[in-house]
């Protein structure tokens, strides 16, 4: 069997045993024990059937048939018939769909930006190791690890709109007040913003802070020497070290905002007047409660495609950048 | 995290009473804005709260009043439901990503490339997106020709495969030694006894990982168990704060207990596994 440890130029298919020495490089002793030919050769893909079957029943063949449903007017136990880009048209001069679209890129650009900012500077704050911070930090990320439905429902009852609603009569001590959150058209989609940035800044603070580990200490060092204040250490060495993390958040937090749906559906279902109707919501009505489950497949392609387009573009700008 | 010299801030080092002054009342603010909502929901689901307007932080009695009536209606049958759900979603996920891991990791084969890549693009579609088509699958899987709408399989098996979770055990169990395994080959141990006592016991770190990570991805689903329930008997307690809160005889202090019991469970696995959770989550995130 010794004879079998072939170098990486072995031919590829004489007999299992080599087929692993060789592409395992030198040291590799070739295995021995049970199983002909075939056995070997399927021992991957036994251990990758669950995953594979799981993900082809619940990823691949749903993502397929939103694909076909696009393009059929979907009849359950009547059949499917082909309708073209008919679904396309009807979704794309709906101005109910134009207007999810605008509150969704609305509600996912502020909640993104929101959350990136807060984060950045919670996280420049509680940079450090003292066992204090560590608690804060902790506190401060519980919002996250919160069940979305427990969020909303929460919030919900923190929005009540009369004065002594609990942000209200926060609002009311300064002076403000009493505000319709997620009752008034005027400012349900800043109110559910808000919910979303509350609990999407912690977790854009701890990769903030993981990111923070690896910006060099010596150049804050050298910064301080030549007399640069805490602004400028900031913008000439914390923020061109962590680019690529904010590139990583910026597609994360952009792709969670244009799927936005739990948060939307279970605050205000897209009302006050359709004021915080988003794609995800409307595609749920037509789907699920108008049975237009073609005109939803489409409208959650153009999703799809619109999550694709722009981390592929973050990407392409990206490795430009690093050029 | 490294050692305490500069910082951006260069915060720690200020010792100055101002200084300390200032970062306490910095921190302060931070808890009250980060953690004080959950304070409220604490204190108003042991306090007398009937109507919305009576949230606070300030506690008025403690009572379980609140959780008699949750009870009442049916909250333990959701909690159950609940715990169903991630037990069994979490033993099937862990399974199938420790062997996919193992295969993906260990072994060379044609096509492997290609299966990476497909898990990669799972990642990148979001579950939202596919939820027509998956209610409908689920209520007619092809070839198998299983209903699946109504019960609570229906919200544990399409969470059973997780390119996240896989990618980890991937990521981990190429770092174990060869060695060890090709000793174990001489000694004429196949590849099942290889996995399961050589790969899996070095491996923990990477299960504490995947295992906290996937027990909060399935305990915050939400749109799955919708999709999937037709009435109260198959609800997650998630799902259930929605008709609790509906219901005119059901207060706003009912409603903070089940969502209580709704929160405790991922608070409690962060908080015992934190250091395991804050890696996974930035090793995850800035690996992308």
């Amino acid at each position: 069997m010794s004879l079998d440890q072939a170098g990486p130029a072995a031919p590829p298919a004489p007999g299992p045993a080599t087929r692993t020495a060789g592409r395992r490089g030198a040291g590799a002793v070739g295995r021995r024990r049970n199983g002909g030919r075939s056995g070997r050769r399927w021992t991957p893909w036994l251990f990758l059937a669950p995953a594979l079957l799981l993900f082809l029943y619940f990823k691949f063949i749903p993502m397929v048939s939103a694909l076909t449903m696009s393009f059929q007017e979907v009849q359950p136990y009547l059949g499917n018939t082909w309708v073209g880009t008919e679904n396309y048209t009807t979704v794309l001069q709906s101005s109910g769909f134009r207007e999810a679209a605008w509150h969704t890129v609305v509600l996912a650009a502020g909640q993104t930006a929101g959350s990136m900012a807060l984060g950045l500077a919670l996280a420049l704050l509680m940079e450090g190791q003292s066992r204090r911070l560590g608690f804060v930090r902790s506190a401060a990320f519980l919002p996250v690890v919160v069940p979305i439905a427990v969020v909303a429902e929460l919030w919900r009852i923190m929005y009540h709109p009369t004065e002594d609603g609990m942000l209200n009569s926060l609002l009311g001590l300064v002076g403000f007040g009493p505000s319709g959150f997620i009752n008034d058209p005027d400012t349900s989609m800043a109110s559910i913003m808000l919910t979303g940035i509350w609990r999407g800044a912690p977790y854009d603070m701890m990769i903030f802070l993981a990111g923070l580990t690896g910006v060099d200490r010596g150049l804050y060092e050298a910064a301080k020497v030549d007399g640069a204040s805490r602004w400028q250490r900031i913008r000439y060495v914390t923020v061109p070290g962590l680019r690529s993390v904010f590139s990583i958040l910026f597609i994360l937090a952009a792709i969670r905002g244009l799927r936005v749906f739990t948060e939307v559906f279970l605050l205000t279902n897209g009302g006050p007047d359709g004021s915080t109707e988003v794609v995800m919501t409307l595609i749920y009505k037509l789907g699920l409660e108008q049975n237009r489950l073609g005109v939803g497949a489409a409208g959650a392609v153009l999703l799809f495609v619109a999550t694709l387009i722009l981390t592929v573009v973050v990407q392409l700008l990206r490795r430009r950048e690093s050029k | 995290m490294s050692a305490p010299t500069e910082t951006a801030l260069g915060l720690t080092e200020s010792r100055s009473p101002g200084g300390r002054a200032l970062k306490a009342v910095v921190y302060l603010l931070v808890l009250i804005v980060f953690a004080g909502p959950l304070l409220a929901l604490l204190v108003s689901a042991f306090g007398h709260v009937k109507d919305p307007t009576q949230l606070s932080v300030i506690p008025s009695g403690v009572t379980l009043d609140n959780f008699t009536v949750a009870f009442d209606q049916g909250v333990l049958a959701y909690l159950l439901n609940s715990f169903f759900v991630v037990g069994f979603g979490l033993l099937l996920q862990v399974a199938v990503s420790v062997l996919a891991g193992y295969a993906l990791a260990r072994k060379v084969f044609p096509g492997m490339t290609l299966v990476l890549v497909a898990i990669l693009a799972t990642l990148m579609l979001p579950e939202e997106i596919l939820a027509l088509p998956l209610s409908l699958i689920l209520s007619d899987l092809p070839l198998l020709h299983v209903n699946l709408i109504g019960t609570l399989a229906g919200m544990i098996v399409p969470l059973g495969a997780w390119g996240f979770s896989i990618l980890v055990m991937t990521e981990f169990m190429k770092d174990v030694p060869r060695e060890l395994e090709e000793a174990a080959r001489i000694d004429g141990a196949g590849d099942l006894r290889i996995f399961f006592q050589i790969i899996l016991p070095m491996c923990k770190p990477a299960l504490g990982v995947i295992g906290v990570f996937g027990f909060t991805m399935i305990w915050d689903q939400y749109l799955l168990p919708l999709l999937v329930s037709v009435d109260a008997s198959s609800y997650t307690l998630p799902l259930a704060l929605r008709t609790l809160r509906i219901d005119p005889d059901v207060t706003p202090g009912v409603v903070m207990a089940a969502a209580l019991l709704a929160l405790l469970p991922s608070v409690i696995v962060f908080l015992f596994f934190q250091r395991s959770f804050v890696s996974g989550l930035s090793s995850g995130a800035l690996k992308g």
